[in-house]
């Protein structure tokens, strides 16, 4: 692989507080080298702000190895940059060339206001899980691991769907910044095993309800969240939340 | 000062014994007693759902946005258990002995033992909170070999399995969180403990958002915050990862124990340049397949595909006939350092050596092709069978060298180098895992106790969730059973307002130094001394050295630092400010223990006391206990030991030629 270095503009969102009103401001990079991850180019940058005694930019960032989840910007209009099936941190700057110019925001959604710069506020996604995305059995309550068979398949489905990050990435790329994405995995997660099948019907019709509650829109179908996914989290469990929130509403008790 | 309260009896029913005796606070009184539990990752999430779940007042605190976020998440390989499911003779025991052996020789039997006794309950609880583990086609668990033991007893969901435990001791916690029994605060950071005659009874933390500092009681305080092996900056941590909540309880009593012993991991993807930011882990079960080696020839300059096999030093399988490329850890990381500083290092740094996978993939290639039947193959055909059969076994971290390298692994040899990965030690714990403040607790890899000076892979989950799940519950009540007579003490006692006060003035201090150089360019020069001097190899003239160099630094950093911003907004500059402050103190502590650690044991290699040939040479005379560190003021420890007594195993020295 041939490394090269770039000169760039980078032109990122400035916002103090959720309060402020925030703007656009450019800052030209130089000697970027294509090694570097995404992210540390803007730790270049922010170096660079601290020495001549400006703030640097926020932004939220933890593993930088694409699992944690917290990493979070649209890259020229496109929740974690160019490439597919990817976060921001594991993205590298030979997705770049010398003279480009990147325009980075934060996630765009009602439901996720803009704590500071690039960082957001996700907290409405663990409101969703505390609805009822989990399995309620107490420490100490388990049976032997290997007492309860589950067919291979749906064990593989599950796990599929449990690979959902939490970065909100579905959110921001949707039109309606719907989190039908993001709550299906879970819905689907639990639903595939017998263990989640107590609570089947109230977990959908709960977890539904509170992202509602949240402000986040409908789904339209558009797709843009399975496009967009790091993960790759399948649009099909939002076929099967569908299919949940029907059969639990069809045959509702109470 | 060290009483480490093991049960007396038998190893194999202490902890029954335990259980049996301990003290027990009944639902009502359980109400009235609040805890704090401080980090969200394995150990933190799981202790703070389970205490939640058993009814006491909960407070839980993490510095990411999400209790989620935890680096535990970042666990690829899997998780250990003692369940002998594949009826290949494993057992408690078995488990035991390979942990306390693999920390070569410096762990305590008692609690090893409990963790391989509970190691089975954990794969039940995480099975019944929906844990996706990967399966066999009748349904059943399935298990995969993993570092070094002869038993396969590793559970694992792919490469992920950290985060899927994770997620699940997550919903455990948020299921309390609604229930009212927990209350989360995300985006908060411990900045100090609060101690009442004597006892632990709150925090100091900071929102990290309204920059405003916050009292916090707690009947007890559990300290789960993870390891600190971010003191050399470059590590597979994750970047927040930090030893700020550890380092505060330990100026404020709490014992430091072994904080020498670091694991580096043999299998990390190099440094690219002086921008790095943080080092990524490729998964030890590479070393079942790759052959690891570099040029015979100084200063090569050809492609790895142009050098010839002749010109090829594969110096594991040379220096190692027997267990070739899968020596343990620690001995494939020093020898890997060996090559690249005599000058046969590979890569734009110099600072990597080759892991190829060519060999395996004609190898597969031909076992397909027999498979099948096929005979008279061309040589690229087989290779085109063979990468099939690689991708399948390794795909995930392929894809994930090639994001991050822009080479494609399946063509040409990857590049790795050791890396810090985990820290085994960490504050001083008794059985119950309190440190040596009362009310204090340690769990997870904050705590030093299970893994000695070398942790064995698929061990760090198992403990992380045996401290939270299925431990602290029962010794923490033990404890509490005494509090039930003191109500909740007022935040404006005046221990709350001084502490409070001591940390504004703190970051005071650091705001208004208003220097020249930023925050991470401290870490930066801190984690090159470490990792220069106290890193894979050590020597008494190198620690010494380390130690001058560390305590100038802390100079220069507490009157040049710069920090933009303000005291009372978010501002990551100022939290990462108080956690390098912390370092630069830590990092001189581990030099201090590794210079007087005479001996070579697991990850702490001192080149001065080692086997003619270059191997690690311990010292169980003089050296077998447990050096826990008590803090005296700015420089100053004394050493306390806690002797290290082996009633069922007996230590050897380890061979791998």
């Amino acid at each position: 692989m041939e490394h090269y270095n770039m000169n760039l503009t980078v032109k990122v969102w400035r916002q103090k507080n959720s309060r402020a009103q925030g703007n656009f401001e450019s800052y030209s990079v130089k000697n970027i080298s294509s090694e570097m991850s995404f992210l540390e180019m803007i730790d270049v940058l922010n170096e660079e702000l601290i020495v001549e005694g400006k703030e640097p930019i926020a932004f939220d960032h933890d593993c930088r190895e694409g699992i944690c989840g917290q990493c979070s910007m649209y890259i020229n209009g496109k929740p974690h940059g160019p490439w597919q099936a990817n976060t921001t941190c594991q993205l590298h700057m030979r997705a770049f060339k010398d003279g480009d110019t990147i325009v980075v925001e934060p996630w765009r959604s009602a439901a996720f206001p803009v704590i500071k710069d690039l960082m957001v506020d996700r907290s409405a996604f663990d409101r969703i899980v505390q609805a009822g995305g989990f399995v309620s059995v107490n420490t100490g309550n388990a049976v032997d691991g290997n007492s309860i068979p589950i067919n291979k398949d749906a064990a593989d489905a599950s796990f599929a769907a449990a690979m959902c990050i939490g970065c909100g990435a579905c959110v921001a790329a949707c039109k309606n910044s719907s989190a039908m994405l993001f709550l299906s995995a879970k819905v689907a997660h639990l639903a595939l095993l017998p263990q989640g099948d107590p609570e089947r019907k109230s977990r959908v019709m709960n977890m539904v309800a509170q992202m509602d509650k949240e402000g986040f829109g409908a789904c339209t179908n558009t797709g843009a969240c399975e496009a967009t996914c790091p993960k790759e989290i399948s649009i099909s469990n939002i076929a099967r939340l569908n299919h949940e929130y029907l059969r639990a509403g069809l045959t509702a008790e109470k | 000062m060290l009483d480490a309260k093991i049960p007396s009896g038998p190893l194999e029913t202490k902890w029954t014994e335990y259980k049996g005796h301990c003290k027990l606070v009944n639902p009502a009184n359980k109400r009235k007693l609040e805890v704090i539990v401080v980090g969200t990752g394995l150990a933190g999430a799981s202790a703070a759902a389970t205490l939640g779940e058993l009814g006491y007042k909960v407070k839980a605190f993490c510095f990411q946005d999400s209790p989620r976020r935890a680096h535990s998440i970042a666990a690829q390989g899997g998780i250990n258990a003692a369940k002998n499911y594949q009826n290949d003779g494993d057992s408690v025991f078995r488990l035991f002995y390979d942990t306390i052996k693999g920390g070569d020789y410096r762990a305590r039997e008692a609690n090893v033992h409990r963790l391989a006794e509970v190691s089975g309950n954990i794969i039940d609880q995480c099975v019944a909170q929906g844990v996706p583990f990967a399966r066999e086609y009748g349904g059943l668990l399935s298990n995969r070999s993993f570092g070094g033991t002869q038993v396969q007893r590793t559970f694992y969901a792919a490469g992920q399995t950290g985060q899927q435990l994770l997620i699940g001791a997550y919903q455990a916690l948020e299921r309390q969180v609604a229930l009212g029994n927990v209350t989360m605060y995300s985006r908060h950071e411990m900045l100090e403990v609060v101690k009442i005659d004597g006892k632990a009874r709150g925090i100091i933390a900071r929102d990290l958002v309204k920059g405003t500092l916050e009292r916090h009681f707690g009947h007890a305080v559990l300290l789960c915050t993870g390891g600190y092996g971010n003191v050399f900056y470059l590590s597979t941590n994750a970047m927040g990862s930090n030893v700020t909540a550890a380092w505060k309880a330990h100026k404020q009593g709490a014992a430091f124990a072994n904080p020498c012993f670091t694991q580096i991991h043999p299998t990390c993807i190099p440094v690219s340049g002086d921008h790095q930011s943080k080092l990524t882990l490729m998964s030890e079960s590479l070393r079942n397949d790759g052959r690891i080696w570099v040029p015979k020839k100084k200063g090569e300059t050809r492609k790895a595909t142009d050098i010839p096999e002749e010109e090829r030093d594969y110096y594991l399988e040379r220096r190692y006939p027997a267990f070739g490329n899968l020596v343990p850890r620690d001995v494939a990381s020093r020898a890997a350092k060996e090559r690249c500083d005599e000058g046969y290092g590979v890569g734009t740094s110099k600072q990597a050596v080759y892991l190829d996978f060519a060999d395996a993939i004609v190898r597969y290639g031909k076992i397909e092709a027999g498979k099948e039947g096929k005979q008279n193959l061309s040589m690229d055909e087989i290779i085109v069978m063979g990468k099939e059969v690689v991708k399948e076994k390794y795909g995930n971290l392929f894809d994930m060298y090639e994001k991050i390298t822009g080479e494609n692994p399946y063509e040409v040899p990857m590049r790795i180098y050791p890396a810090v990965h985990y820290t085994m030690g960490g504050l001083w714990v008794d059985y119950e895992l309190q440190t040596t403040v009362p009310g204090l607790y340690a769990l997870g890899e904050a705590n030093f106790s299970d893994h000695g000076a070398n942790r064995l892979g698929a061990s760090a989950l198992m403990q992380g969730l045996a401290d939270g799940y299925f431990v602290i519950p029962y010794t923490l009540g033990n404890n509490l059973a005494e509090e039930i007579y003191n109500k909740a003490i007022e935040t404006s006692h005046p221990a709350f307002e001084a502490t409070e006060k001591e940390v504004a003035s703190r970051i005071e201090k650091l705001m208004s130094i208003n220097g020249k150089q930023s925050v991470e360019s401290f870490h930066k020069r801190l984690g090159k001394i470490m990792w220069e001097k106290c890193g894979m190899a050590r020597n008494k003239e190198g620690l010494q050295q380390a130690i001058r160099e560390i305590q100038e630094l802390k100079k220069e950093f507490w009157s040049d630092v710069r920090i933009p911003g303000s005291v009372d907004e978010m501002n990551p500059e100022l939290d990462k400010a108080n956690r390098v402050a912390d370092f630069l103190e830590l990092g001189e502590l581990m030099c201090q223990d590794a210079y007087n650690r005479n001996e070579s044991c697991g990850g702490h290699f001192r080149e001065d006391f080692q086997t003619p040939d270059g191997e690690a040479l311990r010292d169980d005379n003089n050296y077998m206990y447990v050096a826990a560190w008590e803090y005296k003021g700015e420089h100053e420890w004394t050493l306390h030991k806690e002797p290290l007594e082996y009633d069922v195993v007996k230590p050897t020295q380890r061979s791998y030629k």
